[in-house]
């Protein structure tokens, strides 16, 4: 049940990934110090990431706010049964709303869970967030047939999800 | 909880970073001109908001579940009464990587991850067997991620 192509990823871009993984180190030149970590040039990490940046195995390079710290505390995590023919169309414009940080299409379970689309809804405060489901029923309109949201009351437990050399330590 | 206190300079930092740090020989050099500073602040402004956990990471994101491995969003509906004994059980597998409560029927929510799908599935069977209850996967039949970027 393969339902997402994998990349093509050779042991030079795992070597690679497994190095940067946790973050660039801060340094004025930090893609020479990963490849003298791992006795590659220069080029060719630059070359790869920029590879793998293109093929969308790098989804970007950046710095990944932890919101709970910049006052986003309210989050929500809105469910929706969208009509099997519109439901991509519209995904991708909830996807692209600044305040939505992940967007999927996911199979139902009739009859206890009809909702197919999920999308994470931030704000500073629960009203915000209710605000902004609203706003997302709004752009939805007659597409989606009944929604949900699911707010996190506890975290029972939270670990980095590791890629390579997960199985191999 | 969020009494951090960022400058004007942190936030323009955050709101430029991110996505699209430059992949050349001195990036920071590259971002700090944009912002018309020095490279060595920037540097310490990152390395600072990095202890503060203003920022949880900085570096390439990758697409976790398209690089040969596999993850899923599973849920279970738990009788309040048997709730932190299934929590334990869900936890104890190291390829369940977040749980969380919720308030629904469908009270715990997790992320299981590994290293293909053939593993998840055992995850969730291992999972149904010890807990006697039914584990809902939701695997992700598309993305229509973009990203979140935060007006710090």
């Amino acid at each position: 049940m393969n339902i997402q192509s994998t990349f093509e990823l050779d042991k030079i871009d795992q070597r690679i990934i497994a190095a940067t993984q946790e973050g660039l180190p801060l340094v004025s030149k930090p893609y020479e110090t990963v490849a003298k970590m791992l006795g590659l040039p220069n080029d060719l990490v630059i070359e790869r990431l920029e590879a793998m940046l293109q093929s969308g195995a790098i989804r970007r390079i950046g710095v990944v706010p932890n919101h709970y710290k910049l006052g986003f505390t309210a989050n929500g995590m809105s469910v929706w049964d969208v009509d099997n023919e519109l439901v991509d169309e519209l995904g991708d414009t909830i996807g692209a709303l600044e305040y939505v940080s992940h967007c999927y299409r996911r199979p139902r379970h009739l009859p206890l869970w009809p909702y197919n689309m999920f999308a994470m809804v931030h704000g500073r405060t629960r009203i915000e967030v209710e605000e902004k489901i609203e706003a997302i029923a709004k752009i939805l309109g007659p597409a989606s047939r009944q929604h949900n949201v699911l707010y996190s009351t506890k975290i029972l437990k939270k670990t980095g999800v590791r890629l390579c050399g997960r199985s191999k330590d | 909880m969020t009494d951090i206190n960022l400058d004007k300079l942190d936030r323009a930092i955050i709101n430029a970073l991110q996505g699209g740090f430059p992949l050349t020989d001195r990036p920071f050099a590259e971002v700090a001109s944009w912002l018309n500073i020095e490279e060595s602040e920037l540097l310490e402004r990152i390395e600072k908001m990095l202890a503060d956990k203003v920022l949880s990471r900085f570096g390439p994101m990758y697409n976790t579940d398209r690089l040969g491995g596999a993850v899923t969003l599973a849920a279970m509906s738990v009788p309040p009464g048997q709730f932190d004994q299934v929590s334990q059980v869900v936890n104890s597998h190291r390829e369940v990587a977040h749980n969380y409560a919720r308030n629904h029927e469908f009270n715990m929510w997790f992320v299981i991850a590994g290293d293909n799908r053939k593993i998840i599935d055992q995850v969730i069977s291992a999972i149904e067997k010890e807990t006697g209850m039914p584990v809902y996967d939701f695997p992700k039949q598309k993305e229509y991620f973009i990203g979140l970027r935060f007006e710090a």
